[in-house]
C-alpha cells in the first residue's frame, strides 16, 4: 500500500522559526499502524524524526499523537482506516501541550493537574494493623476508569483546555472520580469541593471529544458528569454549574419542555443583579430582532404525565 | 416521505427563525411532516448530568410516540439528535433496561418496542431525500458563496451511538449539503468542535472565547458565512459574538446560518419567511449577493 505521511516537523534547536509539514511517500504493508510508517520513516528515511513509543501494544500509552486531527495511539491505529483518498494522511504531536521536538509532547501540564487532583488515598483515623480492605464488589465500578494508561489523547483534544490552560481536564478530573468512589478514602467532601472550583469539573464543555478519542473506553466526560451530580448531592451547589442543572431539570418537569428565558435567570440567581445586568445587551439584541423566547412560557400537552415521569425516577440511578 | 417531527425547545424560543424555515423548506421538497406537540425536552444532556435514567424515560416516550404514530423522527437540532441517539443505543443495548424503562411508561399506556428511527433533517437531506434529488430542488444556487460546515458536537460525537458504522457518509453530510446547494466549502478545523454554549452560564469567558476562535477562523479562510445543524450553537455563535469580538478585541460579522435557511436560500425562498432577518449577525450583505427568484 502506497501511503504519504504529512508529518509536522518542530525542532527547537533549528534557526528557523516555528514549525513545518514534511511528507514522506512509503510503500507499507496493508495492515501497517501509523506507528509501523513513522519508525519505517525514522529508520530508512529521516533519522531526525522525533517520536516517542514503546509497547506498541496500546498498554504503555506513550505514542499518542493526533491523526488526520484527532489524538490516536499510534501503534493502534491501522493506515488502512484513516489514509484519505489521495493516499495521504496528517500526522501531528498532542494538542494543549508544548511541543518539545517533532511529535513528541511534553506531559508536564498533563502530570501537574494529576497531581493537583491528589491522587493518593486520605483515610481518616488510624491505620490498620495490616493492609486497607477494600472488597471487590466496592470496587468494580472503578474498573473502567482505572483501565486509564495516561496517553494524554483526551487532554489533546479536550476544547475547554483549548480557551483555558487552567482547566484540570478529562484525565484528571477522571482519576478524581477513581479516588472519590475509593471505599478506602474519606476525603470525599473536601475533594468534591476542590473539584467544584474554578478550572474543575463545572468547566466541561460535554463536547464528548474526550469520551470519542479515549483509546481504552474511559469516558471521561462521564465521570466528570458523575462528579458533578455528587458535588450537588453532597451540598456543593451554590455555583452557576450547580444552579444551572437543577433549573434545568425543574423547568422541565415543570412544563414538559424547557423556559429558556427564566433558565439564566435562575442559574445566575434572581438578585445577582451584576450577572442580570450583563445580560441586558444580549437580550435587547434579541429583542430588537424579535429573537425572544416567549415572554409567557406554553407547557406542552400532557406535561402532567412528564411530571409523573419525573416524580417516578427522581431519586433513582 | 413523511415524519414525526421533534421541534425541540430552541426552535420556538430562542431561534424562532429555525421552525418556519424547517416547515417552509420540507414542504417545498415533498417531506411530510407530523408535529409532536406531546413529546417533551430530550434533556439536552444536562439532565442526563443528574439522572440519566430519567432522561432516557422522557425520550422513550417519545420514541413510543413515535412507534404509535408509526413514523420515524425528524429532529432539526444537532443537540436533540445525539441526546436521543445516546438514549436510544442505551436502550437497544440492554433488553433488561428497556423493561425497566418501559414500566415507567406503562403508566401512561405507552410501550417503546425498540424500533423507532431518529434522523436529523440533515441526514434526512443525504439519505432520504438524497444529493441528486436535492440538486434538483436547487432553483438559486449559491455559486460564489464560501460556507463553513459546523456541526455542533452531539451530531458527530460519540459516533458508536450516532450509527457512523453503517452511515459513514454522516461524517461529512454537511459539507456535501452545502456543495450540492452550489456553495464552496470552507475546510476548517473547528467544524467539529465546541461552541461553548453549555458552558455560557457557568463560564462565559471560556464559552465566548470558543465563539470567537471558531468564527475568527472560518473568516480568516474567507468564509462568507457560518452553516450549523444546531439551534444552540446558533445562539452562541451568533448571538454571543458581538461578546466575542469584544473579548477578542476585534470585529468578527460573519453571518451564522441554520442549515434549512441555506437549503431554502438556494431553491429561491423568501429571505423574510425563512427569518433570515432574525439574526444578531446582519445576514444583509450576504444576501445581496443572493438572487432572489421567490
Amino acid at each position: 500500500m502506497e501511503v504519504t505521511l504529512n508529518v509536522k516537523r518542530f525542532d527547537p534547536e533549528s534557526k528557523e522559526q516555528g514549525s513545518h509539514f514534511q511528507e514522506y511517500n512509503l510503500e507499507v504493508e496493508d495492515h501497517s499502524t501509523v506507528l509501523d510508517a513513522l519508525v519505517k520513516v525514522r529508520e530508512e528515511v529521516d533519522g531526525t524524526l522525533a517520536l516517542r513509543c514503546s509497547c506498541r501494544a496500546s498498554i504503555c500509552g506513550s505514542c499518542s499523537m493526533r491523526v488526520n486531527g484527532h489524538a490516536k495511539l499510534v501503534c493502534k491505529t491501522k493506515l488502512r482506516d484513516v489514509i484519505q483518498h489521495d493516499h495521504k494522511v496528517l500526522v501531528e504531536p498532542m494538542n494543549n501541550m508544548p511541543v518539545v521536538k517533532d511529535l513528541v509532547a511534553d506531559m508536564k501540564p498533563f502530570w501537574d493537574k494529576v497531581r493537583a487532583i491528589q491522587p493518593w488515598l486520605q483515610p481518616d483515623g488510624a491505620a490498620p494493623e495490616r493492609e486497607y480492605i477494600a472488597p471487590n464488589a466496592t470496587m468494580l465500578h472503578l474498573t473502567g476508569v482505572m483501565s486509564c494508561i495516561m496517553c494524554g489523547a483526551c487532554v489533546s483534544d479536550c476544547t475547554a483546555l483549548e480557551v483555558d490552560k487552567n482547566f484540570l481536564g478529562p484525565a484528571a478530573l477522571a482519576k478524581a472520580y477513581r479516588f472519590l468512589g475509593d471505599p478506602r478514602d474519606d476525603a470525599g467532601n473536601n475533594r468534591l469541593k476542590m473539584y467544584g472550583e474554578s478550572g474543575g469539573i463545572w468547566d466541561c464543555t460535554r463536547c464528548m471529544e474526550c469520551v470519542q478519542v479515549c483509546p481504552k473506553g474511559v469516558a471521561p466526560m462521564e465521570r466528570i458528569m458523575s462528579l458533578r451530580d455528587q458535588a450537588i448531592q453532597a451540598g456543593f451547589n451554590n455555583n452557576n454549574g450547580a444552579r444551572h442543572t437543577e433549573s434545568f431539570s425543574e423547568l422541565v418537569k415543570h412544563s414538559g419542555r424547557l423556559d429558556e428565558l427564566r433558565l439564566p435567570i435562575k442559574t445566575f440567581g434572581m438578585f445577582n443583579f451584576p450577572a442580570l445586568i450583563g445580560l441586558l445587551p444580549v437580550g435587547l439584541r434579541a429583542l430588537r430582532r424579535g429573537k425572544m423566547p416567549p415572554i409567557i412560557h406554553k407547557s406542552i400537552p400532557g406535561a402532567e404525565k412528564v411530571r409523573r415521569i419525573f416524580e417516578k425516577v427522581e431519586g433513582k440511578k | 416521505m413523511k415524519y414525526a417531527f421533534f421541534p425541540g425547545c430552541v426552535s420556538r424560543g430562542g431561534c424562532p427563525e429555525l421552525y418556519p424555515s424547517v416547515v417552509n423548506v420540507c414542504e417545498r421538497i415533498g417531506i411530510e411532516l407530523e408535529v409532536m406537540e406531546g413529546a417533551a425536552c430530550t434533556g439536552a444532556g444536562v439532565l442526563q448530568e443528574k439522572n440519566q435514567r430519567l432522561g432516557d424515560s422522557l425520550n422513550a416516550r417519545t420514541f413510543a410516540m413515535a412507534e404509535a404514530m408509526g413514523l420515524p423522527i425528524m429532529t432539526i437540532c444537532s443537540t436533540c439528535q445525539g441526546t436521543m441517539s445516546q438514549a436510544h443505543k442505551r436502550l437497544a443495548d440492554d433488553p433488561a433496561y428497556m423493561a425497566e424503562i418501559n414500566e415507567i411508561l406503562a403508566e401512561e399506556g405507552l410501550e417503546y418496542k425498540g424500533e423507532v428511527v431518529v434522523k436529523h433533517l440533515l441526514w434526512i437531506l443525504v439519505e432520504d431525500v438524497g444529493l441528486e434529488t436535492l440538486k434538483k430542488h436547487v432553483t438559486n444556487p449559491l455559486v460564489g458563496l464560501k460556507m463553513a460546515p459546523f456541526y455542533g458536537c452531539y451530531i458527530i460525537r460519540p459516533t458508536g451511538a450516532l450509527g457512523f458504522e453503517e452511515h459513514p457518509e454522516r461524517e461529512d453530510s454537511l459539507e456535501r449539503v452545502i456543495e450540492a446547494l452550489g456553495a464552496e466549502v470552507v475546510e476548517f478545523a473547528g467544524k467539529t468542535r465546541c461552541c461553548g454554549f453549555p458552558i455560557l452560564t457557568i463560564n462565559e469567558r471560556n464559552s465566548v472565547a470558543m465563539v470567537a476562535n471558531h468564527t475568527l477562523d472560518a473568516k480568516g479562510l474567507g468564509a462568507d458565512a457560518m452553516v450549523t445543524p444546531c439551534p444552540l450553537c446558533h445562539l452562541n455563535l451568533d448571538g454571543f459574538q458581538p461578546k466575542a469580538a469584544a473579548q477578542s478585541r476585534t470585529t468578527i460579522d460573519l453571518p451564522i446560518l441554520h442549515l434549512p435557511q441555506v437549503v431554502g436560500l438556494a431553491m429561491g425562498m423568501d429571505p423574510k419567511a425563512m427569518g433570515l432577518n432574525k439574526h444578531i449577525i446582519s445576514t444583509k450583505k450576504l444576501l445581496s449577493r443572493v438572487a432572489v427568484s421567490a
